[in-house]
């Protein structure tokens, strides 16, 4: 049985994709650049002329090109972010649950202790304390992604080591690490893979909201939160400003959601998980 | 005119028919029993008389209850009578109540729903319907959740439930299928002492159960009607080859044909074990005690009880799942001892399990040929990976699978199927013991047939000796050498299978024995021979831990604890072994 045959993945992939391939080669193909800025050409309105096709900003910097980098930029954070996370909340998880008993005890009371902490603050202390720079943002919003990935990795885990075929494979002598490679991490790939399509919006809206408090990545660099930040001082008289990053982000949003939803059938389905 | 009359019914899923042109009628007051194996649409026929198909089942052809056509019938008036005119059982009585809700509200809801003006005296209506199910101290339980009754009394109050605004026609899906043998006794004999004139329509696939309850039946082959008819004349003379396999297949506790006893030296010494588990604050549930065994070699072992009696418990500490109190086990000579972590290579080797669950037993994730492939990694890591092949295809060819099943998972294999690959697994490494944790209870007649056919060849071919954990005494009979009867986590008898059936030594063995439904009409029926059910383990009885059921407890039996003793070569712990013959 194929993925594709879930619609939901098939048509949110699609246009994933497609967002994700403009993101690359729109740049590149497109006349203008990102930093450039025109002053004769001051928030034009989408327009075919000169291929400004999502216009251009306050400072005469054409749209689409900034659009499609920050696209690029929100889509490697999210992705760098969740991986980290997926890393650390999987490695994590799978060993507290697997181990058990007091070990299991004192690494999730750790993981409570860190949820008690406030996020925010946290981010915007690292981002003060230090230089801003794109590997911060990372760090900072994966550090706290892997959390939720931890519990839903240890109890998946828990619940497979009161598997029989996990006795079975103890019986014959099977190693401990073979068992949590071979035996504890391919069952847990229903419920990651779903976690982590899951988990990319989110660091997709955090990254968004740093930008939009003016705390993720510098001009001209941009992302669009940053841009949807952007948008919003010019809501009146060039709406498109706004509503461009904006719905950009909404989609990319809402496909992310789809594909995790459909994944979450697609497993199911194969009553793996 | 027939209370029930199906006529021509199919039920499609997305064009496959599960069930097709199946016919029949029930009588008012009549017991139909409805027999097949798993897959032959018995338990989608049910679900379609009641109208709790799924909604992307195709349904066809009609169904006429009094007189009422229910097939396309609208949602209000079916929901009009269920319940009211027609009550279900279901296997798993835990799935079928509301654990949120107490049962004596459960039941009101039923009665209030059917009969709003009648209720003044409702409450009183409930206890005493679940007084009449043989509930003990009914008022108390009334109040009770689910979750608080034994499976056994669970069942009960979903007949009382089933009962109560009293239907015309009972429908029961395996409603004994997952009780003890025990308890399933008292449960068919209530279900016939208390339906009136309550027609019932008895879904199952124990023949047993059909020759002692059923005046008529009818079997169903993938959703066909094949047979049907007087149950006495379909049992003297089946009308079709199916029936014929299902008769044959089904196992007679009363059969002739039992393995001889064997005599090899002894393999596996288990010597006088104790496992306990902690349980709330201080206490230690005690679920095995000073139980030991000598297993031969080339010999089938059974290990019976009812649930709770510590079979499960006291293998798994022979293997090292499960730490060891007390006592130990010996294996060639050497002691088991530890987890099975620290076990030594060749012990690990020559142990291997079989669990009741093939679907829980293999990992979704591998395919057969490296689900059988994996020990061999282990203990021969040098095997090329030719060769490795050449041995899983050896076994599985052992087991009666051909190559072509090396790629499938676990989920495109039957039960059966899976089952083997299990086996196939356990076998690869040359086991010299292999234990069977209900290895066969999953599966349907045939296939358990073939099962226990391929183990007993293998056990010919390579002298393999086998613990079998069964609740089924009539597989029991059929496969082993000698049988240990386990109640409350203590040996109560082992003797040889002749013996044990001929003249067992232990009231309790005795009343296991009388517990097991006959395939054959026209064997009398055994009245349900044990009352009560298993205590609490936390809170074994004083003195026999048997004594409150046992029909020949006398004053010693409450105050001292009856030693296992030698009695003419049976092991047998009873005061009164010597003084009362049990054989009746």
């Amino acid at each position: 049985m194929s993925v594709l045959r879930y619609r939901a993945i098939s048509v949110s992939g699609g246009i994933l994709l497609t967002i994700a391939v403009f993101a690359l080669v729109g740049p590149w193909i497109s006349p203008h650049d990102y930093v450039t800025t025109d002053f004769d050409r001051q928030l034009v309105a989408p327009t075919m002329a000169g291929a400004q096709i999502f216009g251009t900003d306050d400072l005469g910097r054409d749209l689409f090109v900034r659009a499609m980098l920050g696209i690029r930029v929100t889509l490697l954070v999210a992705i760098v972010a969740s991986l980290v996370s997926l890393f650390i909340g999987v490695a994590y998880g799978a060993v507290a649950g697997f181990v058990g008993g007091r070990v299991d005890a004192v690494m999730m009371r750790f993981v409570d202790t860190l949820y008690a902490l406030p996020f925010i603050f946290f981010v915007i202390l690292l981002m003060v304390a230090f230089e801003r720079n794109f590997l911060l943002i990372f760090i900072a919003i994966g550090a706290v992604n892997w959390l939720d990935m931890a519990r839903i990795v240890r109890g998946q885990t828990l619940s497979l080591r009161e598997r029989e075929f996990i006795d079975a494979a103890r019986l014959t002598g099977v190693s401990t690490r073979r068992i949590i490679w071979r035996h504890i991490a391919p069952n847990l790939i229903g419920v990651v893979v779903v976690y982590v399509t899951l988990t990319i919006p989110q660091a997709i809206l955090v990254e968004s909201f740093l930008s939009f408090l003016g705390l993720g990545v510098q001009e001209p660099q941009t992302s669009l939160g940053a841009l949807v930040d952007a948008g919003v001082n010019q809501m009146e008289g060039a709406s498109w400003t706004l509503l461009i990053p904006a719905g950009l982000l909404a989609l990319i949003l809402m496909c992310f959601n789809f594909v995790g939803d459909g994944l979450r059938d697609f497993f199911d389905a194969r009553h793996v998980s | 005119m027939s209370l029930l009359d199906v006529n021509s019914l199919s039920i499609r899923y997305s064009g496959t028919a599960v069930v097709d042109e199946l016919s029949f009628s029930v009588g008012r007051g009549e017991c139909v029993g409805l027999v097949g194996e798993s897959g032959s649409g018995k338990s989608q026929t049910a679900l379609a008389i009641l109208g709790l198909l799924p909604r992307q089942a195709q349904l066809g052809g009609s169904i006429r209850f009094d007189g009422t056509e229910l097939v396309a019938a609208t949602e209000e008036k079916l929901n009009r009578l269920r319940a009211k005119r027609i009550g279900i059982v279901f296997q798993d009585p835990m799935q079928a109540l509301n654990p949120y809700l107490r049962i004596g509200r459960q039941l009101r809801q039923i009665l209030l729903r059917h009969d709003p003006a009648r209720d003044t005296d409702i409450d009183a209506r409930v206890v005493g319907m679940l007084d009449r199910v043989g509930l003990p101290d009914a008022q108390r339980q009334f109040r009770a959740y689910p979750h608080q009754l034994s499976g056994g009394m669970r069942q009960r109050v979903m007949l009382a439930s089933a009962l109560i605004a009293e239907p015309d026609l009972l429908i029961a899906d395996e409603p004994t299928t997952a009780l003890d043998v025990t308890v399933q006794a008292q449960i068919l004999e209530l279900l016939e002492a208390i339906r009136d004139n309550t027609a019932l329509l008895l879904i199952t696939h124990d023949l047993g159960v059909v020759a002692g309850y059923c005046e008529r039946m009818l079997v169903l082959e993938k959703g066909r009607l094949v047979d049907g008819g007087a149950t006495t004349a379909l049992f003297a003379s089946p009308g079709h080859p199916h029936t014929r396999l299902l008769l044959d297949a089904a196992p007679r506790i009363d059969g002739a044909d039992i393995p001889q006893p064997s005599t090899g030296p002894s393999i596996l010494g288990i010597e006088a074990v104790g496992v306990s588990y902690a349980a709330s604050g201080k206490e230690r549930l005690r679920a095995v005690q000073d139980v030991s065994l000598s297993l031969r070699s080339g010999e089938t072992v059974a290990v019976v009880g009812e649930s709770g009696s510590g079979k499960t418990s006291l293998v798994r500490a022979v293997l090292g799942l499960l730490p060891m109190q007390s006592g130990r086990a010996v294996y060639a000579g050497a002691p088991l001892e530890g987890p099975v972590e620290r076990r030594a290579k060749a012990h690990r080797r020559d142990l291997q399990l079989v669990f009741q669950d093939p679907v829980s037993a293999l990992n979704p994730q591998m395919r057969a040929e490296s689900l059988i492939a994996e020990s061999l990694l282990v203990h021969e890591p040098a095997l090329s990976s030719e060769a490795r092949l050449a041995r899983v295809v050896e076994v599985l060819e052992q087991v009666g699978l051909g190559e072509e099943y090396l790629g499938r998972y676990p989920h495109e294999l039957s039960g059966g199927q899976a089952q083997r690959v299990a086996i196939a697994r356990a076998l690869v490494l040359g086991p010299k013991v292999l234990i069977c944790d209900e290895a066969v209870a999953a599966l349907d007649g045939s296939v358990r047939e073939q099962v226990l056919a391929l183990l007993r060849n293998i056990q010919k071919e390579t002298g393999l000796s086998i613990i079998f954990i069964a609740h089924d005494l009539a597989v029991v009979r059929a496969i082993s050498h000698r049988v240990l009867v386990m109640y409350l986590g203590r040996l109560v008898e082992l003797a040889d299978n002749a013996a044990l059936f001929a003249r067992p030594r232990h009231p309790y063995t005795r009343a296991l024995i009388d517990a097991v439904p006959i395939p054959d009409p026209v064997v009398p029926r055994n009245k349900a021979p044990l009352r009560g059910e298993v205590p609490s383990l936390l809170h074994p009885p004083g003195g026999c831990v048997f004594h409150p059921r046992c029909e020949y407890a006398i004053d010693i039996c409450a105050t001292k604890l009856p030693v296992a003793r030698d009695l003419e070569g049976t092991r047998v712990a009873c005061h009164r072994a010597d003084e009362v013959d049990f054989s009746r």
